[in-house]
């Protein structure tokens, strides 16, 4: 007879085989016999956090920063309830995440018992999909099924809730089913002739335009490097999104730098212009596309994503290519070589002019702001990190607003998963934990959380997670003492009335760091910026860096709501030109 | 400069709204009718009538029909946002006028009056396959199958008849000839 495991035992005999190595997570009630099985399987380590929605976006953090899904494991109730912005942050940015709930015992499900509440009806929405285990039998494959589910196709969250008795009760182990070919094939259903056609294209194009997205990144490392040879193989003008950044080298000449709402003039010119627009695992987000009625009108549209539901979804293509990103473009990238072969031809040439035009809306320099010596400028503070920072092989993350987009312009990044950021959520509050989760991957790299004061107070609690660990992240506040976006928005469109998005007490984020155990660091002249940010990287344990930055910088450039790309405002200045009045310095 | 004070774009012309039937085969399990219903709710699609039954006792599917509206594009991320959820095996979807589908819906009425009122509303319902099902002096309770508007029509006709409660089900669809569904 063969031997027969607990519910416990059977999750974590799972989790061993599907090569899990940390779990975030809370212990309660009704998970308390998983927690109990946790001191006999020394190869997984559990990272206690200090709030469940810490654990969601740890646990993000890990996975999008090393490729492999991450674990979370919670109890019922509110433990369930806290997580559910992390599972709807993980949904919408597709990170692989398996999120273990306990739950009451079955007999008392729907009773209203204590600390129950239906996890499978409230997560549903926010999980590619979800399980309640009602028969023990049902565990081992529901498990193995679970982490299928969440690493496959276009990856995202999962939830299997475990009742506290079938935690107990005792079943056969079932190993995972081996069906590595059978995936293949499911998630690529593009044939040669796609490609063919996609050829044709590039080879006609005038103005073509590489769009990329997270969707490389999520397609793991090969998927970088076979963009950055299609990319040379082209000599196509690429840009990305925000989660996209770091498939492409940030330094590169070819890069336009971020598309979108606060991309550059030239990425957002080089789109309405174009006329082939190739996307790479993106999703015409309304960040990215502004006005749909006037998006890129001139172009032939070319999509290639794994999930099938993304084509035509917000935007109608002419080109749909269903298949893995670093499968499909590698295959583009043999069918051009040998193309090549045969004569040589290239259509480089061909978009000598779409170079220039570029080069012209590069002249603009959109991302430019004047400096000041007497307060730091946040643009500022972003580059003189990235300068002080770029030699390490350094890991980012960031919470939501303002810090976000400068982090995103000024900061460049050269490989995949060195970035982690809230996109398609915008959870303020996502970057402390994300740096956790983060630096549990990647023990020995320099992990720096580039945050807005407002945002890291959502989570801060966590400073104490990454002092009891000794993980050495680097919280790098821009403090400016607003809401900073809110503002921004406040300032332009509602007549500047602030309302609610100042911060009349904020905590001193020196004598908080000291209460967590960490260091603390303030910056408050351009002079000492550099001193101060390396004393910050050369800090052997967890930090939080007060920068204190000017209240009233906005981010720009920008395109307002319900614009094309083409009508953007670059600063201030241009601000005044549209008739809308703004402070500040001109930016252009 | 924006007059808008919106942090999203202003919405675009909508296309021609069309009606268009659903059918989906999914795993016969807890939730999935929830997964699917919840799908369209979610995601702002409209559900005219639903009609959903075990099919496959062995293989423990179920056949979900839906009758929905919208534009081709949003019917094409129907089928595709359907298609992604993970009990659902395949899904089909016709128009209402393809007239290589049969939509049939069913309805039970429950007619109370006099013997002559009556008589009218049989008559009335002669022609859709009609089936009386429970009969007293002064009631009866008829089957019809029919076409949804053909049984709007009706049952508006009925009211001043003596039609006292009626209950539909939702459209159920099989395609014409040998072929099945792919």
């Amino acid at each position: 007879m063969p031997k027969l495991y607990t519910g416990a035992e059977i999750v974590f005999k799972c989790l061993k085989d599907q090569s899990v190595e940390h779990i975030f997570g809370y212990p309660g009630g009704a998970v308390l016999p998983i927690y109990d099985e946790l001191k006999n399987h020394t190869s997984i380590k559990h990272i206690l956090v200090r709030h469940e929605q810490g654990a969601g976006h740890a646990a993000e953090g890990y996975a999008r920063s090393s490729g492999k899904p991450g674990v979370v494991l919670v109890t019922s109730g509110p433990g369930a309830t806290n997580v559910v912005t992390a599972l709807t942050d993980a949904y919408m940015d597709s990170v692989p995440l398996v999120c273990i709930s306990g739950q009451v015992p079955t007999h008392l499900i729907g009773t209203d018992a204590f600390q129950e509440c239906d996890t499978t009806g409230i997560t549903r929405p926010c999980t590619k999909h979800n399980w309640l285990v009602k028969d023990i039998n049902d565990l081992s494959d529901i498990m193995h099924e679970a982490f299928k589910v969440a690493t496959t196709g276009r990856p995202g969250p999962v939830l299997v809730d475990i009742p506290k008795d079938i935690q107990f009760a005792k079943t056969k182990y079932k190993k995972p089913k081996k069906e590595k070919k059978l995936n293949e094939k499911f998630n690529n259903k593009f044939s040669q002739k796609h490609i063919y056609q996609l050829i044709e294209l590039i080879k006609k194009a005038k103005k073509p335009i590489i769009y990329s997205g997270g969707g490389v990144i999520n397609s793991g490392p090969k998927a970088s490097n076979e963009l950055r040879e299609f990319v040379e193989l082209t000599g196509f003008p690429i840009t990305s999104t925000l989660q996209g950044l770091g498939a492409y080298p940030g330094d590169d000449n070819q890069f336009l730098g971020m598309l979108g709402m606060h991309g550059t003039y030239e990425a957002n010119n080089a789109m309405h212009d174009c006329d082939l627009l190739i996307n790479i695992g993106a999703r015409f987000d309304d960040r990215i596309t502004g006005k749909i009625d006037e998006f890129s009108p001139n172009s032939k549209k070319v999509h290639i994503d794994i999930d099938p539901s993304s084509i035509n979804k917000i935007i109608k293509v002419d080109l749909a290519i269903v298949g893995d990103v670093a499968k499909v473009i590698s295959k583009i990238n043999k069918t051009i070589l040998k193309k090549k072969n045969g004569h040589s031809k290239s259509n480089k040439p061909n978009i000598a002019k779409w170079w220039e035009q570029i080069q012209k809306w590069r002249g603009k320099d959109s991302l430019n702001f004047v400096n000041s010596n007497d307060s730091i400028k946040p643009q500022h503070a972003v580059q003189r990190l990235y300068e002080l920072t770029k030699d390490k092989d350094t890991y980012v993350t960031t919470e939501v607003g303002q810090h976000q987009m400068w982090a995103a312009q000024h900061y460049k990044f050269n490989k995949p998963n060195r970035w982690m950021t809230s996109g398609g959520l915008g959870t303020m509050g996502y970057g402390l934990p994300a740096a956790v989760g983060v630096q549990i991957a990647h023990p020995e790299k320099l992990v720096v959380d580039i945050a807005g004061e407002a945002s890291v107070l959502m989570t801060m609690q966590e400073m104490s997670t990454a002092v009891q660990y000794n993980l050495p992240i680097k919280i790098f506040i821009l403090n400016n003492q607003y809401m900073g976006m809110v503002r921004q928005w406040q300032e332009l469109l509602h007549e500047k009335n602030y309302s609610e998005s100042y911060s009349e007490a904020l905590p001193d984020f020196l004598k908080m760091a000291e209460a967590y155990g960490c260091k603390g660091i303030k910056a408050e002249n351009p002079s000492e910026l550099d001193e101060k940010i390396q004393e910050m990287i050369d800090y052997k344990g967890p930090v939080i860096f007060d920068c204190h930055v000017d209240p009233n910088e906005n981010c720009f450039p920008m395109i307002p709501s319900g614009k094309p790309h083409n009508q953007m405002i670059l600063g201030p200045k241009d601000q005044e030109d549209n008739k809308i009045k703004g402070k500040g310095k001109a930016l252009v | 400069m924006p007059k808008s004070k919106s942090a999203y774009s202003v919405p675009t012309k909508k296309g021609k709204s069309d009606t268009y039937i659903f059918v989906v085969w999914v795993d016969n399990e807890a939730g999935v009718l929830a997964r699917v219903v919840g799908l369209f709710s979610g995601r702002g699609y409209n559900i005219e009538s639903l009609a959903v039954a075990e099919v496959d006792a062995a293989k423990n599917i179920s056949r979900i029909t839906i009758v929905t509206t919208g534009t081709p594009q949003v019917i094409d991320q129907i089928k595709r946002q359907l298609t992604k959820l993970v009990p659902v095996h395949k899904v089909a979807e016709f128009k209402r006028e393809d007239k290589n589908v049969i939509f049939k819906e069913m309805a039970l009425f429950k007619i109370v009056g006099k013997k002559n009122k009556i008589q009218k509303c049989l008559n009335v319902c002669k022609k859709f396959d009609l089936v009386i099902l429970d009969e007293t002096k002064t009631s009866r309770v008829v089957q019809i199958t029919a076409l949804r508007r053909e049984i709007d029509k009706i049952s508006k006709k009925l009211k001043p008849h003596g039609l006292i409660s009626a209950s539909r089900t939702g459209a159920v669809a099989m395609t014409r000839g040998a072929k099945v569904f792919n």
